[in-house]
Order: structure tokens, then C-alpha cells, then sequence
């Protein structure tokens, strides 16, 4: 009985955690559906610029993130697994780092053995999206160029799964 | 034997989940008493009446956050999830009548979530200030604050 109690209590306790992780997913904005995705020109984490625009013909999940905040770092192991199933039928996820210094950056892509290009962000880039003013905050854009949709909040990694699967189904 | 053994077991399992559930807890926002807690519009509607006598407001969020919506008159201190906007946090108020109202806010990420308010409050009420709110801001600060119209001030 004692132990029946413990995992109802356990059980409470994963459910809460999951119902918070995942609860802004519902805060999916359409306003920014459809619109050519902003290009932009950043520095990589030890590498060369990356250019937005140079990933035309791919679909792009662009991550706005930072080590610091806590539903990205419960986050990234999923967009990591996205990026191992997808990546050669398409699909490519850029993270865009709002930290305020790369060297918290560094350590983070070492530890969670992150499979994509990460590029600093700055408040300019921010803007170019309209603002992004609460973390993470993802938009998946097409083979076109144009946003797809925009995730404010955690986001389930089923709900990426099945756009992602939508948009790769056409060209 | 048996029994005492499903009594430790049951104990450990206990004991497993109250530590998680503490420390789950312990550098969250959603920890901070209700009663030291401000609303946007409490404050929007403070701010327009108080002049002279404005909160302290004080931003223990991201540098980028801050320089893309900040509101205004609010200052940056850095992140308070680390030692070095704590100690700025100190630095920055060590001078001031420990009555002073001061506001803090972050709005990095949705409020269960920030990791900066908490230790903040902390570190003021530690150091004997007994004026502070701390802004309530549910999902973030471009929801909650910006996209309501509430005022806003860019750049450094």
C-alpha cells in the first residue's frame, strides 16, 4: 500500500513535470506562417558564417535558445534525435544561441552532443523575427524559404515530427 | 525480515522523490509567496501614478532580451542564476534605505521555468530589504508584457 502511494505520488509528480514542459504548446502563433523566413549572416560556435538563406531546398527548424533556460535544455536532446532521424531525408535544425557570451555555449554543445550548427544570436536577429522575447522559440520553414510555423514554448517533439513529416511529403 | 525490508524500500523510494520534488522546486519562481508577487497591469497602472516615488525596477534577465524590450526606466543586471548577476544585484543596491521598492523582473521563459527571479528575491531579502516585487510574468515577456501594449523602451 505504502509503495502504491509512492508511485500515484511519483506518477503525480512526471505528469506536473510533463504537463509544464510542454504546456505553452498550445501558444502556437499562425501570424508568422508564411512569411519568407528573415536571412541573416552569423558566426558559428568555432566555424565560418553561416547564411540562412544557404539552406533553401532543406527544411529548416530554426531554434531560438539559451543554456540557461530551462525547456531548452529539456529541449535539445529531442531536436537532437530529430536532427539523427531527419537529417538525410531533409530536414536541418539550426540553433541560434541568444546567451549573452559563447563560452556557456561551448560547454552546452560538448554536453548534450549537439548534431547541428549553432550560430550566436543578438538582439538584431531577434527582431528580424519579430521579437523573440521568451525562450525557446522555433520556426519551421520550408523548402521555400518560407516559415511554416512558429513554436512559442517547449514543443512537443511528436507535434515537430508531424510537420516536419508534412512538409518533407512535399517539394 | 520481509516486512522490514518494503518498509526501507518504501522509505527510500519516499525520500527518493522529496529530494527531487525540493530541489525541483528550490531555484524556481513558482516558489516565491504569492504576497511578493506584482501583475503587469499593477504595475503599468503604478508606474503612471507613483512619479518620483517609482520602483527600483531592475531586469536579472539576458543582455539580448533586455536590449531587444525592456521597460522603461528598468536597469540590467545580468542573470541572477549565476554568481556573477547576484553579485552585481548586491553591488548594484548595497547603498539603498532597505525600505526602497524595488521591482524585479526576467520573463526569459515561462514562470515555473525562469531560473533568475528566485535566487534575485533571495539575494534582496537576505541583504534585510523588506519593499520587493517581484513582476509575474506567466509565459514570457513578449506575451505578457509587449504584445499587451504595455510600455516598452529598446537598446541598451
Amino acid at each position: 500500500m505504502v509503495l502504491a502511494a509512492g508511485a500515484i505520488l511519483l506518477g503525480a509528480v512526471v505528469a506536473l513535470s510533463l504537463r509544464q514542459r510542454y504546456a505553452p504548446a498550445a501558444s502556437i502563433s499562425p501570424s508568422a506562417s508564411h512569411l519568407p523566413a528573415p536571412d541573416f549572416n552569423l558566426s558559428q560556435l568555432d566555424g565560418p558564417t553561416l547564411r540562412l538563406s544557404s539552406y533553401r531546398d532543406k527544411i529548416v527548424l530554426l531554434d531560438f535558445w539559451a543554456t540557461w533556460c530551462a525547456p531548452c535544455r529539456e529541449e535539445t536532446p529531442n531536436l537532437v534525435n530529430l536532427q539523427k532521424e531527419y537529417g538525410d531525408r531533409g530536414l536541418q535544425i539550426i540553433g541560434v544561441s541568444m546567451d549573452d557570451s559563447a563560452e556557456p555555449v561551448h560547454a552546452f554543445y560538448r554536453q548534450f552532443h549537439m548534431n547541428y550548427p549553432v550560430v550566436m544570436g543578438n538582439a538584431k536577429t531577434g527582431e528580424l523575427y519579430g521579437g523573440v522575447l521568451g525562450l525557446p522559440i522555433a520556426f519551421l520553414i520550408d523548402r521555400n524559404g518560407r516559415i511554416y510555423k512558429k513554436h512559442v514554448g517547449a514543443t512537443d517533439p511528436a507535434v515537430f515530427e508531424k510537420e516536419i513529416n508534412l512538409l518533407l511529403g512535399t517539394r | 525480515m520481509r516486512i522490514a525490508y518494503t518498509l526501507a524500500k518504501s522509505a527510500f523510494i519516499f525520500a527518493t522523490i522529496a529530494v527531487f520534488a525540493i530541489v525541483h522546486a528550490a531555484g524556481q519562481a513558482s516558489s516565491i509567496p504569492t504576497t511578493r508577487l506584482i501583475q503587469p497591469e499593477e504595475l503599468v497602472k503604478l508606474l503612471k501614478t507613483s512619479g518620483k516615488d517609482a520602483p527600483l525596477m531592475i531586469q536579472v534577465g539576458s543582455h539580448v532580451l533586455f536590449a531587444q524590450a525592456h521597460i522603461p526606466g528598468s536597469e540590467y543586471i545580468g542573470p541572477a542564476s549565476g554568481d556573477s548577476g547576484v553579485q552585481q544585484l548586491q553591488k548594484r543596491v548595497q547603498s539603498l534605505p532597505r525600505t526602497k521598492f524595488i521591482v524585479l523582473y526576467c520573463g526569459c521563459c515561462p514562470w515555473g521555468h525562469c531560473p533568475n527571479v528566485k535566487p534575485a528575491d533571495d539575494a534582496l531579502h537576505a541583504l534585510g530589504f523588506n519593499n520587493v516585487k517581484v513582476l509575474y510574468i506567466a509565459d514570457n515577456f513578449g506575451t505578457n508584457w509587449v504584445d499587451k501594449g504595455y510600455p516598452v523602451a529598446k537598446g541598451e
